[in-house]
């Protein structure tokens, strides 16, 4: 990837990911987690399925996968002009516009909003541009608690946890877990759930409505992220399924969206493909149950303040490099995650970040730089076997983007990487010690015998989150001889 | 130099590669064809049924008992009604229910204590099932249909057109009046416990929506 001097500066990661293990050690325990492995698989398979059967629905599909590139290629190249222009719609149909370069200038305006409001508590709409800030926790820090609305991040931010999917982030609990989750916490910080709570997800949910209800029914402040923010009209877009997004959306007198500034459309018409790609990649539906689509502020229907916060935090560095930019298409669907083979295993926290998978293992890098252990390991967490570029709604080549990440902390030098590649090519330059490490090889392999190799001295990153296959008793060579050596 | 002119300068020098200028490159235009026939008013039932919500087809001479059918069968005591909804629909609600009139219910907790909703639509979509509120006086500011827990919907025939691209047409914001849109694929659902679909977290819980034909 071409390093240009150009562009905004890398994100600032906050201190929750400082000291974060790199992915191989975080991989390794999460492995070790037979629950989680059996709920995500469960979750991974189920929602692949079903997105694999409402694509099928569509023979465009690779069309509108090309219309949904191409429109954010549109918008992200000429990102400066459209996002001018998207000021202006917003402006002109009432709402106020602020920018912040950074996660820290994000949070501060969203404070002094809710500050001039004299409000002790917002509610929010699940957003992956907040949970990157870290906004609830700033929020905190100065006395207005933020409540999360959505069932999975209530389930997330009671059990003081973090989200592991982008897509359902508690999935890594089961109901039971859940349960007692709610019975323990819900009185701390509202209306409790009630004594004769079953594990049943029907009663589940039903004492989140109730522990939410009145919370919405109150609130004055609503904070939202969204999915599309389009540049001819002004629109904001919200797509989600419980409800909990049009309560906050509707109900507060004022309402505060931090859109990432990647979340640009040029038109209105963009929202043809987008409409069709999300729903069906996301949750494997024909389209999710509710969509909320504002332009401003509406006379006398919803939020009659209206602040829009448009977020660098690291965007235009990533924009700046002309190959790794197409992952900022990304259109937060998570359709990559399920398909991933690697993320299937380790579920999303060893990712370090709130973006895990095979998207968060080329935006994370970029985003963040490489400067941290747990940014050098992610583009090797992968198996670069091609189905996320596959699953892609709009196309973004993540293995391509992966393989180019790797060369670039290899250069930088991640060390074990550089050190067994070295070694490798050393054993493959010459075929005399070929055939030594294979006699090697198969010594080891018979002493072995038919046991699981768990480390290798020498090997100590490469084969701390891989195991390394019990090596066979004899080379191919050896075996090649012996039973053909006559017919050469 | 403030946030906004370091931002831009930040995205201007992160792309002095590009060379097009923005809208430049050409792009599919979107057409939007008109109301659909038979096949895709059956296409939109089941469609809309898939997501296991309620559809009633009638003629226009059955939408008033349908309605009050509706509200019945969910035991609605009380029914908020928009502004400008159809007076004989009003009416039929009135034979089951309490109205409440929009400008009634000011408060928030007014519509907690109300069971249901009535109102039109904006139009709906064959292929993916959804209905779509503009919001305009005969379907009410978007807290009516979020609050109460049973929403009675009404679309005509002609309002439902084949697929998104057909109805992003038809949406299509008026300059200088952008009216909020809410587009409603079934009832309120979350799947976020162990993938189990569960109807009925925030929103309303019961859609029934009235296809009047003829």
């Amino acid at each position: 990837m071409s390093t240009q001097a150009r562009g905004g500066p890398v994100q600032q990661t906050s201190s929750t990911f400082i000291g974060m293990p790199a992915f191989p050690e975080a991989a390794r325990e999460a492995l070790d987690n037979t629950q989680q492995r059996k709920n995500l698989r469960h979750a991974t398979h189920t929602i692949r399925d079903k997105r694999a059967a409402v694509v099928d629905e569509l023979p465009e599909w690779e069309a509108l996968r090309v219309a949904g590139a191409d429109a954010k290629d549109e918008a992200l190249t000429h990102l400066a002009d459209y996002l001018e222009q998207l000021e202006e719609s917003l402006v002109a149909q009432g709402a106020t516009v602020h920018w912040a370069r950074d996660a820290v200038e994000a949070n501060r305006i969203a404070l002094e909003i809710a500050r001039a409001k004299e409000v002790d508590e917002v509610v929010k709409v699940k957003s992956m541009a907040t949970q990157e800030i870290e906004l609830n926790e700033a929020l905190e820090e100065a006395g207005v608690h933020a409540w999360e609305t959505d069932l999975a991040e209530l389930i997330v931010q009671l059990g003081h946890d973090r989200p592991s999917h982008i897509l359902v982030p508690a999935i890594h609990r089961n109901r039971n877990e859940i349960r007692e989750i709610f019975l323990r916490e819900m009185a701390k910080v509202g209306r409790p759930a009630p004594d004769d709570l079953t594990q049943d997800p029907a009663r589940l949910a039903e004492a989140a409505r109730l522990h939410l209800r009145e919370k919405f029914l109150r609130a004055r402040v609503g904070i939202s992220g969204a999915n599309f923010a389009i540049a001819d009209t002004g629109t904001l877009v919200v797509v989600e399924s419980e409800g909990n997004g049009r309560m906050c959306l509707t109900l507060p007198e004022t309402l505060i969206s931090v859109v990432g500034i990647e979340k640009v459309l040029p038109t209105w018409d963009d929202l043809a493909p987008m409409m069709q790609l999300l729903p069906r990649s996301s949750t494997g539906e024909r389209m999710n149950p509710y969509t909320t689509m504002w332009t401003g502020a509406h006379d006398g229907d919803g939020p009659q303040d209206v602040h829009v916060i448009l977020l660098d935090n690291g965007r235009s560095h990533v924009l700046a490099d002309t190959v790794g930019r197409e992952a900022l298409r990304c259109i937060r669907c998570s359709a990559c995650l399920n398909v991933c083979p690697v993320y299937e295993r380790t579920g999303g926290h060893a990712y370090g970040s709130v973006y895990p998978g095979p998207i968060g293992a080329v935006l994370n890098p970029q985003l963040r730089g490489t400067s941290s252990a747990v940014d050098q390991s992610l583009p090797y967490a992968s198996s670069l076997c091609g189905a996320c570029f596959d699953a892609c709604p709009v196309r973004i080549n993540i293995p391509e983007l992966l393989v180019e990440l790797r060369g670039r902390v290899t250069e930088e030098g991640h060390a074990a990487e550089s050190a067994a590649m070295k070694a490798a090519a050393w054993v493959l330059s010459d075929p005399k010690r070929l055939a030594g490490a294979q006699r090697a090889s198969s010594l080891v392999g018979r002493v072995v015998g038919d046991r699981t190799i768990r480390s290798l001295p020498g090997l100590g990153a490469w084969t701390s989150a891989r195991d390394v296959p019990t090596p066979p008793t004899e080379s191919f060579r050896q075996w090649w001889a012996r039973e053909r050596g006559d017919d050469r | 130099m403030s946030a906004r002119e370091e931002i831009l300068r930040r995205v201007r020098d992160a792309t002095t590669d590009v060379t097009t200028s923005a809208g430049a490159t050409p792009r599919e235009p979107l057409t939007g064809s008109g109301a659909v026939g038979a096949d895709g008013l059956t296409q939109f039932v089941e469609t809309v049924e898939d997501y296991r919500a309620d559809v009633v087809r009638v003629g226009p001479d059955g939408v008033a008992v349908a309605i009050t059918a509706a509200l019945r069968e969910r035991g609605c005591g009380s029914v908020v009604v928009p502004e400008g909804l159809e007076p004989t629909w009003v009416d039929a609600v009135a034979e089951v229910a309490e109205v409440r009139r929009e400008s009634q219910t000011r408060t928030h907790a007014d519509l907690d204590a109300t069971d249901g909703v009535v109102t039109a639509a904006a139009l709906g979509i064959a292929v993916t099932g959804t209905i779509v509120l503009d919001h305009r006086a005969d379907q009410g500011r978007r807290a009516l249909t979020l609050v109460p827990d049973t929403h009675v919907c009404v679309v005509r025939a002609d309002q439902v057109v084949q697929d998104v691209p057909d109805a992003v047409a038809r949406l299509r914001p008026d300059a200088g009046d952008a009216r909020p849109l809410t587009w409603i694929s079934g009832p309120s659902a979350t799947s976020d416990i162990e993938l189990q679909r569960v109807e009925g977290v925030h929103g309303p819980r019961n859609l029934v929506v009235l296809l009047v034909e003829g």
